[in-house]
């Protein structure tokens, strides 16, 4: 596996350096103190991992992440705990390090890149995993709390409700509150038996107790329909 | 307030003395340049080009290993994001010890 370093403090490559050559399997490439370097060596090169600072001057690890068209797994580093999840939005980023860097939480983190790197299509992201939209082979998604990521199985979703900046999604057991939206979510998961019935709110169909008017009743949720989605929502009903 | 130690520094290296002194070095030599910018920040009223400064500032605290100094400088970098100067004299000494300490084992290596 190869990586590279993108941190404008020296200090903190040296550290970064240093735990790398610990791991016998990582090949440590090159180091960068800015990004816009590092774009130009990733336009000629191909590597597997890039440890990232996020705050940099002029050019911030979002920005360079941003700028990058496809680009590799990425583990951000940063003294700021409270970025971590605006970190998780971004597909590529596979975990954050806190500065100073402690060596079992890289440890850690090496094994995760490791298998996102063995497995690129097994597992797509931080927030989706082996799911394709089409076909019925999105069983599971994974969501980051906490920067844990946690399996959910997508048959045991009743519904997903969008709350501000974040998503709740209610499960028969548990129900998980998740910094993401409705539109990222609805791209994973499956077309049946999920339907996008309001614009606050995707239902699993087969969890509808009753509908009765302009609402749908799932356990003990009460689901406002749009007036645009009804007829729809009707076409996909096993109606008598 | 407390000292700055080699705690974290020492876990790091295990044992590679090289490597110590190496990262010392690098600390010694990077600190005085990003307190210089955090002062002329200061000075010229830039205060949000300051609090920056005391973010970078923030992970070299943690090295030497000061806990407690850390989330005064926290807590210092939220004031001046906030046009706010409350805790610069305690930050100040802070630096002061920091720079000291690494004069002292630049004198001495270990």
């Amino acid at each position: 596996m190869t990586c590279i370093i993108i941190d404008d403090e020296e200090t903190s490559r040296v550290i970064l350096n240093q735990l790398c050559s610990e791991v016998s399997d990582l090949d440590m490439i090159e180091e960068f103190s800015n990004a816009m370097s590092a774009i130009k060596f990733l336009n000629k090169n191909d590597i597997d991992l890039i440890f990232l600072d996020i705050h940099m001057p002029d050019f911030s690890g979002f920005d360079f992440i941003q700028s990058l068209k496809n680009p590799p797994r990425i583990i951000l580093t940063t003294s700021d705990q409270s970025l971590a999840l605006t970190a998780f939005e971004y597909d590529s980023v596979i975990d954050y390090l806190v500065k100073p860097v402690e060596r079992p939480r890289f440890e850690k983190a090496i094994v995760k890149a490791k298998s996102f790197v063995a497995a690129p299509k097994a597992v797509a992201s931080v927030e989706s995993s082996n799911n394709e939209k089409q076909g019925d082979s999105t069983k599971t998604l994974y969501v980051n709390i906490d920067r844990t990521l946690i399996k959910i199985e997508t048959d045991s979703i009743n519904l997903i409700k969008a709350e501000g900046d974040y998503i709740l999604i209610k499960t028969r057991e548990k129900e998980y509150k998740v910094h993401s939206t409705l539109k990222k979510i609805v791209d994973k998961l499956p077309n049946d038996p999920f339907f996008h019935v309001h614009r606050s709110y995707i239902i699993n169909l087969s969890r509808i107790v009753d509908i009765e008017d302009n609402t749908i009743l799932i356990e003990k949720n009460v689901i406002p329909i749009s007036r645009s989605k009804r007829p729809e929502l009707m076409r996909r009903l096993n109606l008598l | 307030m407390p000292k700055p130690n080699f705690n974290y520094i020492k876990q790091l290296s295990n044992g590679d003395v090289a490597f110590e002194n190496k990262l010392l070095g690098v600390l010694a030599k990077e600190l005085p340049i990003e307190i210089k910018e955090f002062e002329n920040n200061i000075a010229s009223g830039k205060l949000t080009d300051a609090a920056s400064n005391v973010h970078k500032i923030k992970h070299k605290i943690s090295l030497l290993g000061m806990q407690e100094s850390y989330l005064i400088a926290q807590d210092f970098e939220e004031n001046l994001k906030n046009n706010r100067l409350d805790l610069h004299k305690v930050f100040a000494q802070i630096l002061k010890k920091m720079i000291t300490f690494l004069n002292h084992i630049e004198n001495h290596r270990i």
